[in-house]
């Protein structure tokens, strides 16, 4: 059905913002290019709840968007911008498509885009690249909603590709520090390899369905119901390998930790919230082909339990508050596609939605204490905060209690209907929710080591702040130019920073009073409804209780260990462990080791050895070679001798003559040679 | 009688150039070539150009011959002395003669549409050369004029003898 | 009545006699003479078809080929005698500035 919501509006605002910051940025006053910057996303946030108000509410205030009165029955809406590659059986057009699951990402990456946008006018407030900052920050935007709204595989790619580049110039944003530009390139290659996998996965697509609308495979796939296994299969695990790039699964997870060298907004949006999650949805956007293969799902539920649990044993130990975070992501990520694993798209995504709250509001706090503390970003460095900076105490002890899952607050919901759908799932669903449920002990525990270390307690950051002061503030994220100041108090962030902070903060605490039940149902004629087996409520009653048990045990181990917090890493005592662990189980140093080292010495050889040297240097020597080898022929003529010019001459008057008077076809014909002109 | 003036100065035509090439001093190169100017002259006249063998004589034999002879003396040129050969000049320029030559003539004798010529009173008058060289070919021949003005500043200019040179022979006065 | 082959073959063979004079002489002007000698031969043979074809066109042909010839002639002896000033000799194996 084609609609008139005027979709494209939605992604057209961040590109304008881009356009105009990005061109004129430079030159403007701050005071524009704040305006500009955060009137897109508030632009784009305006219109989806004026299209979620006019198909829910059936209405519709602004005449320009869109009749009132459509109701959901119109959904999907797709609206078709013109055909983009019309090549034989290929038709692919520029589609937008706005259904339950596009409304709810949109509203996530608009909403929680919004309030970031508004945190990085403080964060970012000292920054010369300011400009530049929003500039990218609008164009990541711009990608986010068309990779949302793509009514078609190609369309999403391009979404997809493009984040991916936001990613990398947002990471590298302080392009000047070395460690920055390495990861904003890692993740890029990183993020290259799912995307050969995306592609590969497009390629069957097209070759099984001949067409990339997703509307059309679910059709196709409607129509088939014996399409099962086998193309379906290839097609799901190539896109399950776009997805673990994107979203930061083993094995291509190493390059979100390291994408901690960007800004703290840029974690909290990009690598929290909304791009990491794309392969979620992109998920549940294929969700038909994935339910025609069991094994694929399975794939996928092994991917996801294994990564949650693989990263939150790194998170246990990790120092930097922003590490810690990080691999919480990937081990909050892994839980999402564990729902997908197990077909209940909708608690993936429901958890998708609650996790974008708290865990764009720890990182948000988190860049609040590292801006209170001028730079800090060592847990064990910190301590005491509480009494310095309350706003941001509170509001990360919120989101804190809400990432453990801890009743009635956000992520109690979303986690428990995840490893509820797991463990109905038959005896590998047990595991999976087993698995799922130690992990979410560790959850617990090591965030409240966090909390601990960070805000409560004495103050540690003098002890340190004699001798490593100067170490202190080179390592800032902040600034590369050193503090002259080296005894800073610590002091709160002004409201900019703040406000976002608290409405994060709310959300995370009302934001899973939806229900699991609920949320399902307006999700399922976009996802699919999980069949629920015929549960009794005491089951689930049971599960839930375990749930929160084991959030209470990591907790208690927490306080026992850190409680007292002076700092000391109790952990280090058994240190094997602890060093594997704190060394990140050396993935990374295995990754170089086996793949990067080895074809970087491969293309060395080709290109240098090779290329440079036998194709061009080859080509080149040629090249003067001949030049120089037919000068010195030629160049015997140029004797000077008038004989020898005379008789040349004679020479070529007589091979003129020659050709000009003998009847050539008549001699060659009385050799023999019978030529094949018209002359004869 | 036509065959035998033929054959005389025919004879004598090539006698003269055969000499042209096997004689080592200039002067005597230079007078073969007038016998071979002259006896083209009674050639022409056998063909019935009697304008052009008059122009023949006078011109060629009369007035470029003698400037020939002139630069001889004035340059004193001596006999030919032996000097580097050019290898190129026989091994190309000989086969390269003999090329022309014998296609040329194998062309002249395969030529199916020759006339013999007769001695006759077809003679050319020099009223019917001008009718025509005044008339239709008037801009060429003016145009030669003007070569020959030019012919004749270029000779002057190039012979006069170099700067110091001349302000010697006049004394200081150019 | 003599065949119009003669006279024409009595042209190419002045011609190439001009020709092996040119190569072969080492005093520039009786190169230069050999070059007379070579229009000299052509000059027979236009007078030769002007004669076949009743044609008074071949025969000012001549006549223009004589007034250039005549031209040629003073401004090359002229090019000779300034050789002669600045190199000494009229040997043309000797007058070899062009060599590379």
């Amino acid at each position: 059905m084609n609609g008139h919501l005027y979709l494209w509006l939605i992604p057209a605002l961040p590109f304008a913002g881009f356009l105009l910051n990005g061109i004129f940025g430079a030159k403007l006053p701050r005071a524009l290019v704040t305006a500009i910057a955060l009137l897109a996303p508030l632009g784009s946030f305006v219109l989806v709840v004026n299209a979620a108000a006019t198909i829910y509410l059936y209405v519709s205030r602004c005449s320009l968007c869109g009749p009132p009165n459509y109701g959901w029955s119109i959904l999907p809406l797709i609206e078709n911008y013109g055909s983009w590659i019309n090549a034989g059986f290929l038709h692919i057009g520029f589609s937008f498509v706005l259904d339950q699951l596009s409304m709810v990402m949109l509203l996530i990456v608009t909403g929680v885009g919004f309030l970031i946008h508004i945190y990085s006018v403080g964060y970012m407030s000292d920054e010369r690249g300011y400009w530049r900052y929003f500039a990218y920050l609008n164009l990541f935007l711009f990608f986010m909603t068309v990779l949302v709204l793509a009514g078609n595989a190609l369309v999403m790619f391009v979404g997809w590709e493009g984040v991916g580049l936001a990613s990398y110039l947002l990471i590298g944003f302080w392009f000047q520090k070395t460690s920055a530009a390495d990861a904003g390139k890692k993740a890029f290659v990183v993020n290259r390899i799912g995307d050969f996998g995306f592609l590969i996965g497009m390629f069957l697509l097209l070759s099984t369905f001949g067409s990339l609308t997703f509307t059309e495979i679910g059709a196709t796939l409607a129509a088939n119901p014996d399409m099962q296994g086998g193309v379906v299969t290839a097609i799901a695990l190539c896109l399950l390998l776009g997805a673990t790039g994107k979203s930061a699964q083993l094995p291509l997870y190493v390059w979100l930790p390291d994408a901690m060298e960007g800004p703290t907004p840029v974690s909290a949006l990009i690598h929290a919230a909304t791009m990491v999650t794309a392969g979620v949805y992109m998920i549940a956007r294929t969700h038909t082909i994935y339910d025609r293969s069991p094994f694929a799902l399975l794939i996928v539920a092994i991917v996801g339990a294994a990564t949650a649990f693989f990263a939150a044993t790194i998170a246990l130990v990790q120092t930097d508050i922003k590490r810690v975070l990080a691999y919480s992501t990937v081990s909050q990520l892994g839980y999402m596609f564990l729902a997908c694993g197990v077909a209940a798209y909708s608690a993936g995504i429901f958890h998708l939605m609650t996790h974008a709250y708290f865990k764009a509001l720890l990182f948000l706090a988190a860049g609040s204490v590292i801006h209170g503390l001028g730079g800090e970003q060592d847990l064990r460095k910190m301590g005491g905060l509480r009494k310095h900076m309350p706003v941001t105490f509170w509001t990360m002890t919120v989101a804190v209690v809400a990432i453990a899952g801890i009743p009635p607050l956000a992520g109690f919901f979303s986690k428990d209907a995840i490893l509820y759908a797991a463990y109905q799932q038959g005896t590998t669903g047990k595991i999976f929710w087993f698995i799922g449920w130690i992990t979410a002990g560790m959850t617990a525990f090591y965030m409240f080591r966090l909390w601990y270390l960070a805000f409560l307690g004495d103050s540690r950051a003098e002890t340190h702040a004699e001798g490593d002061s100067a170490l202190v503030h080179a390592r800032s994220d902040t600034k590369l130019t050193l503090e002259a100041d080296h005894h800073h108090t610590p002091h709160e962030s002004p409201w900019s920073m703040l406000g976002p902070l608290v409405i994060l903060a709310v959300l995370s605490v009302i934001g899973g009073w939806i229900g699991a039940g609920r949320f399902g149902a307006f999700l399922a004629p976009a996802v699919g409804a999980k069949t629920a087996e015929a549960a009794s409520n005491s089951l689930e009653l049971i599960l839930t209780a375990l749930a929160v048990l084991i959030a209470v045990i990591g907790w208690f181990i927490a306080h026992r260990l850190y409680g007292d917090n002076h700092g000391e890493e109790p952990l280090a005592a058994a240190s094997f462990p602890y060093k594997v662990l704190s060394h990140k189980y050396w993935v990374d140093e295995i990754y170089n080791a086996l793949i990067v080292k080895p074809i970087l010495a491969l293309s060395r050889f080709v290109l240098e050895m090779i290329v440079d040297f036998a194709i061009l240097g080859g080509i080149a020597w040629l090249l003067a070679g001949s030049a120089s080898f037919g000068g010195a022929l030629l160049q015997r003529w140029q004797s000077g001798n008038l004989r020898s010019y005379a008789a040349w001459l004679a020479a070529g008057a007589a091979a003129l003559l020659l050709f000009a008077l003998v009847p050539w076809t008549t001699v060659l014909a009385n050799i023999g040679i019978h030529l094949n002109t018209a002359g004869h | 009688m036509h065959l035998v003036l033929f054959i005389v100065f025919a004879g004598l035509c090539l006698a003269g150039a055969i000499n042209l090439l096997l004689q080592s001093h200039p002067i005597n190169s230079a007078l073969s070539l007038v016998v071979v100017m002259s006896s083209l002259a009674v050639l022409y006249l056998l063909l019935g150009a009697e304008f052009l063998a008059a122009a023949q004589v006078i011109v060629y034999a009369g007035a470029i011959m003698v400037l020939f002879t002139f630069v001889v003396m004035l340059l004193n040129a001596g006999r030919e002395e032996r000097t580097l050969g050019s290898r190129a000049a026989k091994a190309v320029g000989f086969p390269a003669v003999v090329a022309v030559l014998s296609v040329i003539a194998t062309v002249i004798l395969k030529a199916q549409g020759l006339t013999p010529i007769v001695l006759d009173d077809n003679i050319t008058s020099t009223a019917d050369l001008s009718k025509v060289l005044f008339h239709e070919l008037l801009l060429p021949f003016e145009v030669t004029s003007v070569l020959i003005l030019i012919a004749i500043l270029g000779a002057v200019a190039l012979a006069r003898p170099a700067g110091d040179e001349r302000r010697e022979r006049t004394g200081g006065v150019k | 009545m003599i065949p119009q082959s003669w006279y024409l073959l009595l042209s190419a063979a002045l011609f190439s006699l001009g020709v092996i004079g040119f190569l072969i002489k080492r005093n520039l002007i009786t190169v230069f003479m050999s070059i007379e000698l070579m229009l000299n031969g052509v000059n027979l043979s236009f007078v030769t078809f002007a004669h076949q074809w009743h044609l008074v066109k071949g025969q000012i042909f001549v006549f223009f080929v004589m007034v250039v010839a005549a031209a040629e002639a003073a401004v090359g002896l002229a090019i000779i005698i300034a050789i002669f000033r600045t190199r000494g000799t009229l040997a043309v194996d000797r007058i070899d500035l062009m060599k590379l």
